[in-house]
């Protein structure tokens, strides 16, 4: 993604974080993470339910006082100045922040007051926020009426009310059907050509994908990877070609075939009657399904699979993340149900 | 809406660009708007959700149905010499009761995420709260009027004046905001909104009926009779049945200022320090 900054580039990244440590009781949450957020770009945190994920945006949005470590956001010292730094800042948690009996406008009005604007600018700036985000035939009712995804485009919208020039994003698509996850990546991206800097926590490797210029993975309140994406896709070994037959009794003849031409890697499972082949790159893909084309193997599927959070786990840290600890002690409970039932890897249908 | 304002909405948001001026903190002007939004903000939550207004309607009508004609048939001098003696403390009770439940309703206000968003504006660190406490204020301006109106339909006296009323009123909503400071500390220091009702309901109990509001403290034994000396509740109802019926006002008037002085003094600065620190 082309960041188009229209804030002057200042020196230095927009989020500085050095060794921050947060304990609750025993349990340590943060232990020691360091990571940057250059101006004007997105940092993808990726990692499990219970990483850190929560705490870290917590800590960074003045909610919770770090035990040990230093986090400068925007110029301002996380803990030395966090009332400058609140100007600066909006956040948008997993659970929508906004008040329930209150209708959309009267929610963003709210804001816009605290935020100091003028009655009259924060009435236009409430309507066009409303507009922007597809809220205006709902503006005039209470927010409790809405669906969980014009919940969440609310609370975006509610964050965006100050025009912030470091937006957190603490896993803004849990829960959400595909559709609106789109919409929601789409208002992303349009806050950050407007020259916001986004600190995106999530749990999908394809939300990181998709918004992500830099990712750092983390793990039991460490950090356990860093760098680009590609960088770290390639340590991940890449995506998964999964070849349906149409007659599962093809299976080890379409292995055989790959294999003699040069594709290593197939793997059959006669249990799921599917193929998987690892694939490197474009080239390897048109030669996969060029060997099948010419051997006349009927196919009823393919698809093209991103390695998922889980892959990306594994070739990290050499397990799954599954082992990861109990959820952040700051977390709600009912963050849970939501995370368990989350989406397994969202798969890219393969267009030939 | 003119365009003008939409194709520059941000001109006059101060901190769009460059960092802002200055150590943030925020001026007493900045303050008092934040507090209005805020109080503005309870106001509509009573709007969409009338039904909450109930206790505060319904209380006073209760507690003098339920006391004048349970107790008053009793006393001796009978229903209209209890009204007299009874209600001018009810104002009291009522207040005490508004008040503490404010700390189940704040507790469950952290529960939504509200309050995180609250806590991550650049406004002072008591605003919340201040609305909070007016929005009461004036749930509590609500009650008393009801109940003053309901119990001079039942034959109450006033034996001094309007503006006697009026202390009486204000005196009650007084120490109603001292409690109110300690259900709020209460609600964001207990984990559960129930531990916070039960916790509540242990308070007010004995300040309640280990009080002269209901029955004169002469006929309780002698450990107890300390404990209503000193109770604010028994300083409130003898201070508004002072101004409602006559009789000498300021010993109890003062010790009412004194209780309320000191939870608020107490009470308030704990309260803004938890509202911050609450995870």
């Amino acid at each position: 993604m082309t960041p188009t900054t229209t804030a002057p580039a200042a020196p230095g990244p927009a989020v500085d974080v050095r060794g921050i440590v947060k304990r609750y009781g025993a349990t340590t949450a943060l232990d020691g993470v360091d990571l940057q957020v250059r101006q004007g770009t997105v940092l993808g945190v990726l990692g499990p339910n219970g990483a850190g994920k929560t705490t870290l945006v917590r800590v960074l949005s003045t909610l919770v006082r770090p035990d040990a470590g230093t986090a400068v956001v925007a110029g301002y010292d996380v803990v030395r100045q966090p009332r400058q730094l609140r100007r600066a800042i909006g956040l948008t948690g997993q659970y929508a922040s906004v008040d329930e009996a209150l209708s959309g406008f009267e929610n963003l009005y709210l804001i816009g007051r605290l935020l100091d604007l003028p009655r009259r600018t924060a009435r236009a700036r409430a309507e066009e926020l409303l507009e922007r985000f597809s809220l205006t035939e709902a503006a005039r009712r209470p927010a409790r009426t809405y669906s969980g995804g014009m919940r969440r485009r609310l609370d975006l919208a509610a964050s965006m009310t100050g025009r912030p020039r470091v937006l957190y994003l603490d896993e803004p698509t849990t829960g959400l059907d595909p559709r609106t996850r789109g919409e929601v990546w789409g208002e992303v991206r349009h806050m950050v050509a407007e020259g916001s800097t986004v600190l995106l926590t999530t749990q999908y490797m394809e939300e990181a994908e998709q918004l992500a210029d830099e990712l750092t993975v983390i793990d039991r309140g460490r950090v356990i990877a860093s760098g680009g994406i590609a960088e770290l896709k390639a340590r991940v070994g890449g995506r998964t070609l999964r070849v349906r037959p149409a007659r599962p009794g093809d299976l080890p003849e379409m292995a055989r075939c790959l294999a003699a031409a040069g594709v290593a890697g197939a793997a059959a499972d006669p249990a799921g009657g599917v193929l998987s082949v690892p694939v490197a790159g474009e080239e390897q893909l048109t030669a996969v399904v060029g060997v099948l084309g010419t051997r006349g193997f009927p196919v009823a599927d393919l698809e093209v699979r991103l390695p998922s959070l889980d892959d990306v786990f594994l070739a990290v840290t050499g397990r799954p993340s599954a082992a990861a600890p109990a959820q952040d002690p700051v977390q709600d409970p009912a963050q849970d149900t939501a995370e368990d039932t989350a989406h397994p890897q969202p798969a890219k249908e393969y267009a030939a | 809406m003119s365009t003008a304002v939409l194709t520059s909405p941000y001109d006059d948001t101060p901190y769009d660009g460059a960092p802002p001026a200055g150590d943030g903190r925020i001026g007493l002007r900045a303050q008092l708007r934040h507090v209005g939004a805020l109080t503005r903000r309870n106001l509509l939550r009573i709007k969409a959700d009338p039904e909450s207004m109930f206790d505060a309607l319904l209380m006073p009508v209760v507690f003098i149905v339920l006391f004048v004609y349970v107790f008053g048939g009793a006393m001796s001098g009978g229903r209209g010499d209890y009204i007299q003696y009874l209600v001018p403390g009810l104002l009291g009770q009522t207040g005490i009761n508004l008040a503490m439940a404010v700390g189940t309703g704040l507790n469950s206000d952290f529960a939504t995420g509200v309050m995180d968003r609250f806590r991550t504006l650049p406004i002072g660190r008591a605003s919340v709260l201040v609305a909070k406490l007016l929005a009461e204020t004036l749930r509590g301006l609500v009650s008393f009027t009801v109940l003053i109106a309901f119990a001079l339909l039942l034959g109450l006296e006033v034996r001094t004046g309007p503006l006697q009323v009026l202390a009486a009123v204000a005196l009650s909503l007084l120490f109603g905001s001292a409690m109110v400071w300690l259900s709020m500390l209460l609600g964001m220091s207990l984990r559960s909104a129930q531990a916070v009702q039960g916790v509540s309901a242990l308070v007010l109990m004995p300040l309640q009926f280990g009080s002269s509001t209901f029955a004169d403290p002469a006929t309780m034994p002698g450990w107890l009779r300390a404990f209503t000396r000193l109770n604010p509740m028994s300083a409130l109802a003898d201070a508004s049945r002072a101004l409602f019926n006559g009789g000498p006002l300021a010993h109890p008037v003062l010790m009412v200022l004194a209780w309320t002085a000191g939870i608020t003094a107490v009470a308030a600065p704990l309260a803004v320090a938890r509202f911050r620190k609450r995870t």
